[in-house]
């Protein structure tokens, strides 16, 4: 884009891009390493950036000991519900959002932008007050039906558009032929749409699985913890031999997000989906 | 994604075209939405409201507690309150620096990651990760780096001879602030850094190729050409990341959690204390609302700025 750069510019820019890598990946690097680091090795006064002698203890450890295990399962049933909760409710929706123009559509899609500028103490004590009044305070139904509704207007945005690539008129052919609107739905939209429905369940079920405010303040019961908060309380308890447990409970957690990026990547370098906050 | 000016077939579900049909849609347009403008009104739409009225009045937590409407004597006590201007204070130095911080390593990256150079793949996908870690995960692997005796970066000054640079990062008074604002820049470069960089890919070739050839510098084109076509791009990821980071929460929560002495006191961690470590439901409140009249003041004399410059 800018020409051809002299020698020296070059050479600028190849040490410039290592600083970024640098910057980027060695902490990365470090928890990798730590998670796979013995007890013996964590201890030591000068710690080793590759371990001498690996061993996956750590992640046995964070399962056994650390009830990281049930965390983790509360936060995948939690964020398996979310998902599916937030596909169902939100494919009828953008469907007619994308098919006829309705103020109470646009209204939706402003609340996306508006509802990024506030707070979340100024929700979640109101949230906590209606959820107890149905006695959802401290469950995971309370929990998923948050994490759904905060999924839904970026969920709704995304699927509306996927609705608006399926062209109308395989739609209107399919009706010519005598089918019902049901059947259309079915036969036609339904099996055009799969990939925009895979999509918003993955959206929906990676901002469940992270997320940490909400299932802080509403889950008080240590047993049904999601794994970010069993996480951050583990970082509480002092001691350098129980970094390794942590690290590779931390590891584990990050990997269904990894997944779901690696899934996305494409889109993401074409810049398909970062136009997404380009408003 | 296909916009509605791209499909005018759009509008033959208007009501001109099928007047017959019209009431029958009408009912199954909100039949549709319903299921997803209930929950939103309810656990949304409502709780906001309420929230921004609670913040007007004395409520506090425990079940036959009375609330009554106290107007701004919140407010008046939040003026007053040492805390509260400190925690202010350290909010604006945390989102100001970390938004600067960000977009200006981020643009450096995308004019990198968007020329022709070696190993830009592994930059590319390096550059993603962080954005792929929840935010308890990424405090988890900083206290990691920091740690003062089993970190990364304590090690590294050792090795390099600088003994003297070994210091607890995140327990010193004069590192803490700092040492977070770095995390929060790690953070949040990668989603900056991919907006700007589809910015970029955006940025007309031929415009850079004919002031080449009226022998503008590479400092020239970029100043005159990249940098104009790329400022509404800039203007809106750095409003959002702004608005992001002054309402982050869960990363310093990991990291200090408000310490040492109160140095990493974000508001938002002051306002979650205030409303369920001391059960000042409506003091919280009213803080949340400060904040947001405050993010939107900043915001509007930030935008105006842009758009005066732009005319």
């Amino acid at each position: 884009m800018f020409g051809k750069p002299s020698r020296t510019g070059r050479t600028l820019q190849y040490v410039a891009l290592a600083g970024y890598l640098i910057f980027l990946g060695f902490p990365l690097v470090w928890l990798v390493s730590t998670a796979f680091k013995p007890p013996r090795e964590l201890v030591r006064l000068h710690p080793t950036l590759i371990p001498s002698d690996p061993t996956v203890q750590n992640f046995v450890q964070a399962f056994t000991e650390q009830e990281l295990g049930r965390a983790a399962l509360n936060s995948l049933q939690v964020s398996l519900a979310s998902a599916v909760l937030t596909v169902l409710v939100a494919m009828p929706a953008s469907y007619a959002l994308a098919r006829f123009r309705s103020k109470l559509g646009t209204a939706a899609l402003g609340w996306v932008l508006l509802s990024q500028l506030f707070p979340f103490v100024l929700l979640i004590i109101p949230i906590f007050l209606v959820l107890r009044q149905v006695g959802l305070a401290n469950t995971h139904a309370g929990l998923v039906l948050i994490y759904v509704v905060w999924a839904l207007p970026f969920a709704l945005w995304m699927l509306q558009g996927f609705v608006r690539n399926i062209p109308r008129e395989l739609e209107e052919a399919a009706s010519v032929d005598g089918a019902s609107r049901v059947q259309v739905l079915r036969r036609v939209v339904f099996p055009l749409l799969a990939p925009g429905l895979v999509a918003t369940a993955l959206f929906s079920f990676i901002s469940a699985w992270n997320e940490f405010f909400f299932a802080l303040v509403l889950i008080k019961t240590p047993e049904l913890a999601t794994l970010p908060v069993a996480l951050a309380r583990f970082v509480g308890i002092e001691g350098t031999a129980r970094l390794g447990p942590l690290a590779a409970g931390s590891l584990l957690a990050t990997l269904p997000s990894l997944i779901f990026f690696a899934f996305m990547q494409r889109r993401l370098s074409s810049g398909s989906l970062a136009g997404a906050v380009k408003g | 994604m296909t916009t509605l000016a791209e499909r005018p077939d759009v509008e033959r579900a208007g009501p001109a075209r099928r007047p017959s049909r019209f009431r029958s849609d009408r009912t199954a347009i909100y039949l549709l939405l319903l299921p997803s403008l209930l929950p939103i009104l309810v656990l949304s739409v409502f709780p906001l409201l309420r929230g921004i009225y609670l913040g007007f009045t004395d409520a506090r937590a425990g079940r036959n507690v009375e609330v009554s409407f106290t107007g701004l004597a919140n407010y008046r006590e939040l003026l007053g309150d040492e805390l509260f201007w400190n925690s202010f204070k350290i909010g604006l130095v945390w989102a100001l620096g970390v938004t600067v911080l960000q977009f200006l390593l981020a643009l450096g990256l995308a004019l990198l990651l968007n020329q022709q150079l070696r190993f830009r793949g592994v930059a590319r996908v390096l550059a993603v990760v962080p954005w792929a870690m929840p935010p308890v995960v990424v405090g988890i692997l900083w206290k990691l780096v920091y740690h003062p005796d089993a970190g990364l970066l304590n090690e590294f000054f050792h090795r390099i001879g600088a003994d003297g640079m070994r210091t607890n990062w995140l327990g010193d008074f004069s590192t803490a602030l700092p040492a977070v604002i770095l995390v929060g820049v790690w953070a949040g470069m990668p989603q900056t850094t991919v907006v700007l960089l589809a910015g970029l890919q955006g940025v007309g070739r031929e415009l850079h190729e004919a002031a080449a050839v009226d022998g503008a510098s590479t400092w020239h084109r970029f100043r005159h050409v990249t940098l104009p076509a790329l400022t509404p791009v800039i203007v809106a990821i750095t409003s959002l990341d702004f608005i992001w980071n002054f309402n982050s929460f869960g990363l310093v929560y990991v990291l200090t959690a408000g310490g040492p002495g109160g140095k990493t006191m974000l508001p938002m961690l002051f306002a979650y204390e205030e409303a369920f470590r001391y059960g000042n439901y409506g003091y919280a409140a009213a803080l949340g609302n400060v904040m947001v009249v405050l993010i939107i003041a900043l915001l509007a004399v930030y935008l105006r700025r842009r758009l005066r410059e732009a005319n």
